[in-house]
């Protein structure tokens, strides 16, 4: 079928207009091959875990489990009782305005739940994905006790990990879109 | 200062290089009496050459001209490796060079069993195969990719002495082909309320991070196809985004998810990792556009001068803000500058090639460049940056460069 060169062109320009946004290069007409995703498919490879708590799986997990889990999973390569392996530091609190700043996961970064979707999708490191919810949250839960940020005994959930505030939480500034 | 003499230390016009007489001049002068004559006497001119080969690979004589990696011994799959710029020329990195960051290795993808998944605050949610992909309208575009972290040895107390593509070559120039990503989002239908894109990879590391939606519907493309081929394993075969001007980890490989959504995701490569911590202890976050950025490629540490005379200088420059307006150079750690000729083509947020002739006359000298780009951004001093941003920030440095020349001939990197 012979299909003419200018057609991308006049239709994108038409459904630019209806669906882009103001600033928006004219979008140009695809042959709309998408196949609808199903609710199941898209929740059997959606990881993504929001600061307000959406995407966290249901589950719990406590400090003590976490302990446990860590030494199996973790301590090869963070070190026994997060520091001193090959691996990152997990474990910091002294002041981000010092001389020697120590950027770590107790005094820098914003979100708790940032620890559960790192460590769901990437950790451990040889195995990514083999621990399974409950375990997360637990591990989650020993780091965030390692930070002194929860108590011992702690059983950390879908409900209580995104009310955490973390000390860092105010401390960005986002330069976009002032930047440049 | 003769009349050809343009800045202080010997450099000279830039156009002199297109001019007859120094052409020629130059010409003569490498060409070593009676080298014709023993060419016809080369074994290669007297016997069957190799056949053909399926892929060409570079001569063994260029068998330096190699990316540098710096890997996690524990975790081979988890580093960087730099690409040689410093061995390179014109503005096209080859693919096999270019550089790579990569969290946990590259995966093994059958594009078969591979599929991008459209998602989140959409109207229709849908699922893309590479099949259907490959029948979308494409587009090209010749842009760097340029890692948030390169060049962060300039924030250290001691100037680093390497080669300067182990030093600024995170950073790559392709010719990048694949669909608008406004394409597939115009598919989809975008709720109004959307402001982001989380993009998330199919490696090990399911690489996640979050795209504002203005530069998604903007420029952003899903890439297949790199200087012409499908993209290499190392740079996301077989689907990337490339976000001109972007800092590289937004331009995710492996690309099999994208998540329209109303907030960022705060993954940890946007909030523990490419933020800036400032002096007074908070942090530039989302800081997505590298700035204008230059240094001088040849000569450079690891080259040696060969005696005083007349050296074609030449260097590399782009901005994440668009196209490279101007390129100076300095033969006398910034008292005087000469304007560079750049090399067509000058492209937005695109590696930019300048030329400079210079006559060094054997003396010590400290060889600085410093880009202007379109928006009149000019890259700073060292001082300047280290004064506004402190030392701790690692991301997105981009000051001015300087080389020092001694009068053996050898160079190395000075703060000047």
């Amino acid at each position: 079928m012979f299909m003419p060169e200018r057609l991308f062109c006049v239709g994108g320009l038409l459904i630019g207009l209806a669906a882009a946004p103001a600033g928006a290069a004219a979008v140009t007409e695809g042959p709309r091959l998408g196949q609808p995703a199903s609710a199941a498919s898209i929740a059997a490879r959606d990881l993504s875990v929001f600061p307000d708590g959406s995407g966290l799986p249901p589950g719990q997990g406590s400090v003590e489990t976490g302990k446990a889990v860590y030494q199996t999973r973790c301590a090869t390569c963070h070190g026994p009782g997060g520091i001193g392996g090959s691996a990152e530091e997990l474990i910091g609190q002294g002041r981000l305005d010092g001389p020697t700043p120590d950027k770590s996961l107790g005094n820098y970064w914003p979100y708790a739940t940032t620890v559960f979707d790192f460590v769901r999708r990437a950790m451990p490191l040889d195995r990514p994905g083999s621990l399974d919810d409950a375990e997360v949250y637990a591990v989650t839960a020993y780091l965030l006790y390692l930070n002194r940020l929860i108590p011992a005994d702690t059983v950390l959930t879908a409900d209580n990990l995104p009310r955490l505030a973390m000390p860092n939480r105010n401390g960005f500034v986002c330069v976009w879109p002032e930047q440049p | 200062m003769s009349r050809d003499h343009v800045a202080a230390g010997g450099l000279l016009h830039r156009r002199l290089f297109l001019q007859q007489g120094l052409a020629a001049g130059l010409g003569a002068g490498l060409l070593p009496t009676g080298t014709v004559r023993a060419m016809t006497d080369e074994p290669w001119r007297h016997v069957p050459g190799q056949p053909f080969t399926g892929y060409g690979q570079p001569s063994p004589h260029e068998r330096t001209v190699i990316r540098w990696i710096s890997a996690n011994s524990q975790a081979p799959g988890n580093g960087i490796s730099w690409t040689p710029l410093h061995k390179l020329d014109g503005i096209i990195t080859p693919n096999g060079l270019h550089f790579e960051r990569h969290h946990n290795g590259v995966p093994a993808i059958d594009p078969a069993r591979h599929t991008l998944l459209l998602h989140g605050r959409v109207k229709r949610p849908l699922t893309f195969s590479l099949d259907a992909l490959l029948r979308y309208p494409r587009v090209s575009r010749v842009c760097f990719v340029e890692c948030g972290g390169n060049s962060n040895a300039g924030w250290h107390e001691e100037p680093l002495q390497t080669p300067v593509g182990y030093f600024h070559g995170l950073a790559s120039c392709s010719e990048w082909t694949g669909i608008p990503l406004a394409v597939l989002l115009d598919e989809a239908g975008v709720e109004p309320d959307a402001g982001w894109l989380i993009a998330e990879g199919a490696d090990a590391a399911a690489m996640n991070v979050s795209i504002p939606l203005a530069k998604a519907w903007q420029d952003t493309l899903v890439a297949l196809f790199q200087n012409g081929e499908r993209l290499r394993p190392e740079n996301g075969y077989p689907l990337r985004l490339i976000l001109p001007g972007f800092e590289a980890v937004l331009h995710v490989k492996w690309l099999s998810r994208l998540q329209v959504a109303s907030t960022p995701v705060m993954a940890r490569n946007e909030t523990a990792k490419y933020t800036e911590l400032l002096p007074d202890g908070r942090a530039r976050q989302f800081s997505f556009v590298m700035e204008a950025k230059s240094f001088i490629t040849e000569p450079s540490p690891g080259y040696r001068m060969q005696g005083a005379g007349l050296y074609a200088i030449s260097g590399l420059a782009w901005s994440g803000r668009g196209r490279i307006r101007q390129v100076e150079v300095s033969a006398d750690g910034g008292k005087s500058w000469a304007e560079a000729a750049l090399q067509e083509p000058v492209l937005p947020q695109c590696f930019t090639r300048f030329r400079l002739p210079w006559q060094w006359d054997g003396s010590p000298a400290i060889l600085q460049s410093r880009a202007t780009d379109e928006t009149g951004y000019r890259q700073p001093e060292r001082t300047t940056l280290i004064a506004e941003r402190g030392r701790h920030g690692y991301f997105h440095y981009n000051a001015i460069v300087s080389w020092a020349v001694a009068a053996d001939g050898s160079i190395c990197h000075v703060y000047a």
